[in-house]
C-alpha cells in the first residue's frame, strides 16, 4: 500500500479538481521538478545537457502540440516540422528585426504566428478527416520547407541557408546564442517547458479540452451539444500550432544555434508522432516518456553494442533501433493507445493495492 | 413504483402544462427515394410528456431528427416559443434549451462520466483560452461552480460511484443514464429521448422511469420520449403521436390513442397476418 488514496478525502470541489489529486503524485512531481531544475544543473555534464536534455525537453514540447492536435482533438498531422520550422524562421525574421526585443516576447510572437499558419493548414480538416487530413497536412510541411529553403527572405538573404541563431536576452539574461552558457539555456528551456505544460494540463482538462476530446470521440453528439465543430477543430490547430512553434524556436535558438529549414524535414514529423504514439495519445505524461525514449533509445543502444563489443555498432544500432521503433509503435497501436504513460497508470493501480490486492 | 402512483403523478402535472412550446407543421423528410417522414404535424406543450409511437421504420427517429435541426425537412416548418424558424440548426436548438439523448448511445466515450456531463454545460462557459491556460478568473471560477452543479445530477441520477470511469466500460444501462446526465446538464427545456429504456432489465427500466418523471416534475422540464414499451407510455405520457411509415396515424390522450382503431390496426394487423 505504497501510492493509494484511501484516507485522503477531498473535501471540496477545488481540492478534488487540483491538477495531482494524490500525495504521493505531488510528492513524485516535487522530487522530478527538483532533479531537473537543482541536480541536472550541478551534476550532468555539459555534454548531457546539451546533447541529451536539450533535444529532450524540446521533443516533448513538440510532442505536446502534436498531442493536443492528435490525441486530444483526434485530427492527425504530418505537419509537425513545417511547423516547427515556421516558428523557428517566424523567431528569427523577429529577432532580427527587432534585435533589442526580449526573447520571451520572441518565442511568444513566434508562437502565434505559427498559430495562425496552422490555422489556415487546419482549414480542410473541417471538411476532411483521417487519412485525407493526414496527407493534407503532409502537403503543408511540403510547402512550408519549401517556402522557407525558397525564399531568401526568411534567412535575411544569407548565401548558404544556414544561419546562425544570434544572442538574445530574457530579463536581461543571455539565453541564447554564444555568450549563454549551456546551463543557462538548458534552465531556460525547462521553465518554458514548465509553464507550457502546466497551462497544456489546464486547457485539456477544462472546457476546451472537453470540447476537443468530444470532438475526437463522437463529433455528431459535440455538435448537438452546442459545440462549434468550427470553433473546437481549429482552437486544436491554432495551440497545437503555437506549442510547434515555440519548440521549433527553441530548436534552433536554444538547441543546435543554426536557423534551417533542413533541421524540420519529414523525419521530424514522424518522430514526434512516433513519440506519442509510444508515450501515449491524449496523456500529458506520455509526451515525456515519448520523448525520452525516442531520444535515449539510439544512444542506449549504441554505448550496449560497444559495451558487447560489436564492431560497426553504430550502423547496427540505427537498424536494431528502427525496428524496435517499428515494433513498438505497432504494439501500442494495437494493444495500448494509452501507450507508456497508460503502462504506468497501471503499474500505479497495483501498487495501490500492493501488498493486500483485494 | 406502481402504476396508480404513477397515474396519480400523471394528474398532478397535467395541471402545470401550459402553452405550445414546440410545434411541427406539414413536415416531409426523404432520403432519396425514401419517404421518411409526410406531411406530419402536431405540437407539444410545456411541461407535458409527449410520447411518440410507431412501429419500426416509422419515422420517430427521424422526428427528434427534425426537431433538433440535425436533419433538414425538404418541407413544413417548425416553430419554437411561437417563433416560426425557417430551418432548425444544431447549435440554435443546444442554444435554446433542447437536449437529446440517442437509440445507440452518442457517448464520449474516451472520456469519464464526470467529464461528459460536464460537456453539457459548455455553452454555459465563457471563460477565454487565456483564462482556462492558467486556470484563473472565469475559468475557475465556471469550473467550480459547474461541477457543484453536475454533481447534483449525479446525485439525483444515482452514479457516484462511476464519477470518474472511462464511460466506454460501463455497462449498457449505465451509460444510458450518463447520456441522460448529460443532456440534464444543459438543463433544458425541452428533452428529446430516444428509446432511453431499450435493452434494459425491469430494474432498470423502472429507475429510468421514475428519474423521467421526476426531471418532468420537478424541473418542469417538457420531454418528448420515444419509447416501444406500451406500458410505459401509457403510465406516463400526457399526449401520445403515433407514426406509421412515416404518417400521423393518430394523435391524443394514451386512452384515446389506444381505443383509435386504425392504431389498433397498426399495431395489432401484425398480429392478425
Ligand atoms: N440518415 C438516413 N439516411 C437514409 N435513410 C434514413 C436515414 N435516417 C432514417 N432513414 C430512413 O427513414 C425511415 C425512418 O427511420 P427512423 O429511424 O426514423 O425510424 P424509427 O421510427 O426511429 O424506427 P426504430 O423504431 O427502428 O428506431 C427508415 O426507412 C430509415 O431507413
Ligand atoms: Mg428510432
Amino acid at each position: 500500500m505504497i501510492y493509494r488514496e484511501t484516507g485522503q478525502f477531498k473535501t471540496s470541489y477545488a481540492a478534488d479538481q487540483a491538477i495531482l489529486r494524490l500525495r504521493e503524485d505531488r510528492i513524485g512531481l516535487l522530487v522530478i521538478l527538483a532533479i531537473a531544475y537543482v541536480v541536472m544543473p550541478l551534476v550532468a555534464s555539459e555534454y548531457w545537457l546539451s546533447t541529451i536534455m536539450l533535444p529532450f525537453l524540446i521533443y516533448a514540447l513538440a510532442a505536446l502540440g502534436l498531442n493536443i492536435l492528435t490525441g486530444y482533438a483526434g485530427q492527425i498531422s504530418l505537419g509537425t516540422g513545417g511547423f516547427m520550422a515556421t516558428g523557428a524562421f517566424a523567431a528569427y525574421k523577429l529577432a532580427t528585426a527587432f534585435p533589442g526585443l526580449d526573447f520571451v516576447v520572441v518565442l511568444v510572437l513566434a508562437g502565434l504566428i505559427t498559430a495562425f499558419v496552422g490555422i489556415l493548414f487546419g482549414l480542410p480538416s473541417l471538411r476532411i478527416k483521417g487519412f485525407y487530413l493526414a496527407v493534407a497536412t503532409l502537403a503543408a510541411q511540403f510547402f512550408l520547407l519549401w517556402l522557407y529553403n525558397k525564399i531568401p527572405w526568411f534567412t535575411n538573404y544569407s548565401a548558404s541557408g544556414v544561419i546562425s541563431a544570434p544572442t538574445r536576452t530574457a530579463f536581461g539574461i543571455p539565453v541564447t546564442g554564444f555568450e549563454a552558457s549551456v546551463t543557462t539555456k538548458y534552465l531556460f528551456v525547462l521553465v518554458v517547458v514548465t509553464l507550457l505544460s502546466l497551462a497544456a494540463k489546464n486547457m485539456t482538462r477544462l472546457e476546451v479540452g472537453r470540447s476537443w476530446m468530444a470532438i475526437r470521440d463522437m463529433d455528431i453528439a459535440a455538435e448537438i451539444i452546442g459545440i462549434r465543430p468550427l470553433t473546437a477543430k481549429l482552437s486544436a490547430f491554432a495551440v497545437s500550432s503555437f506549442y510547434c512553434g515555440i519548440a521549433g524556436a527553441l530548436w534552433a535558438f536554444s538547441y543546435t544555434g543554426a536557423v534551417e529549414a533542413l533541421a524540420f524535414d519529414i523525419g521530424v514529423s514522424f518522430r514526434v508522432l512516433f513519440m506519442i504514439i509510444i508515450g501515449g495519445l491524449g496523456t500529458i505524461l506520455g509526451n515525456y516518456l515519448g520523448a525520452a525514449f525516442i531520444v535515449l533509445l539510439p544512444i542506449f543502444l549504441n554505448n550496449a553494442l560497444l559495451g558487447l563489443g560489436m564492431q560497426e555498432a553504430v550502423a547496427m544500432a540505427s537498424h536494431l533501433e528502427a525496428m524496435i521503433m517499428g515494433a513498438l509503435i505497432v504494439f501500442f497501436l494495437i494493444v495500448e493507445p494509452h501507450g507508456l504513460a497508460r503502462l504506468w497508470q497501471i503499474l500505479k493501480e497495483k501498487l495501490r493495492k500492493w501488498p493486500f490486492p483485494y | 413504483m406502481s402504476t396508480v402512483e404513477q397515474r396519480t403523478a400523471a394528474v398532478t402535472r397535467r395541471r402545470e402544462i401550459g402553452e405550445v412550446l414546440l410545434a411541427v407543421e406539414n413536415i416531409e423528410l426523404r432520403f432519396g427515394g425514401v419517404t421518411a417522414l409526410a406531411d406530419v404535424s402536431f405540437d407539444v406543450r410545456r411541461g407535458e410528456i409527449r410520447a411518440i409511437i410507431g412501429p419500426n421504420g416509422a419515422g420517430k427517429s427521424s422526428m427528434l431528427n427534425v426537431i433538433n435541426g440535425f436533419y433538414q425537412p425538404q418541407g413544413g416548418t417548425i416553430s419554437w416559443k411561437g417563433q416560426r424558424l425557417r430551418r432548425m440548426r444544431p447549435h440554435f436548438a443546444a442554444k435554446n434549451g433542447i437536449a437529446r439523448t440517442f437509440q445507440n448511445i452518442a457517448l464520449f466515450k474516451g472520456m469519464t462520466t464526470l467529464d461528459n456531463i460536464m460537456t453539457g454545460r459548455i455553452l454555459k462557459m465563457r471563460a477565454s483560452l487565456l483564462e482556462q491556460a492558467l486556470y484563473w478568473g472565469r475559468a475557475r471560477r465556471e469550473e467550480l461552480e459547474h461541477r457543484a452543479f453536475v454533481e447534483r445530477i449525479i446525485d439525483f441520477l444515482e452514479i457516484q460511484h462511476i464519477r470518474n470511469t472511462p464511460v466506454g466500460k460501463l455497462p449498457y444501462g449505465l451509460q444510458k443514464r450518463v447520456e441522460l446526465a448529460r443532456a440534464l446538464a444543459m438543463e433544458p427545456e425541452l428533452l428529446l429521448l430516444d428509446e432511453p429504456m431499450a435493452g434494459m432489465n425491469l430494474e432498470e427500466k423502472e429507475d429510468m422511469v421514475r428519474f423521467i418523471l421526476d426531471v418532468n416534475e420537478e424541473f418542469g422540464t417538457t420531454v418528448i420520449l420515444i419509447e416501444h414499451d406500451m406500458s410505459v407510455v401509457m403510465d406516463i405520457s400526457d399526449r401520445v403521436v403515433v407514426l406509421d411509415h412515416g404518417r400521423l396515424l393518430a394523435d391524443g390522450t394514451p386512452d384515446e390513442v389506444s381505443r383509435d382503431p386504425r392504431v389498433i390496426e397498426a399495431y395489432l394487423g401484425v398480429v392478425h397476418d
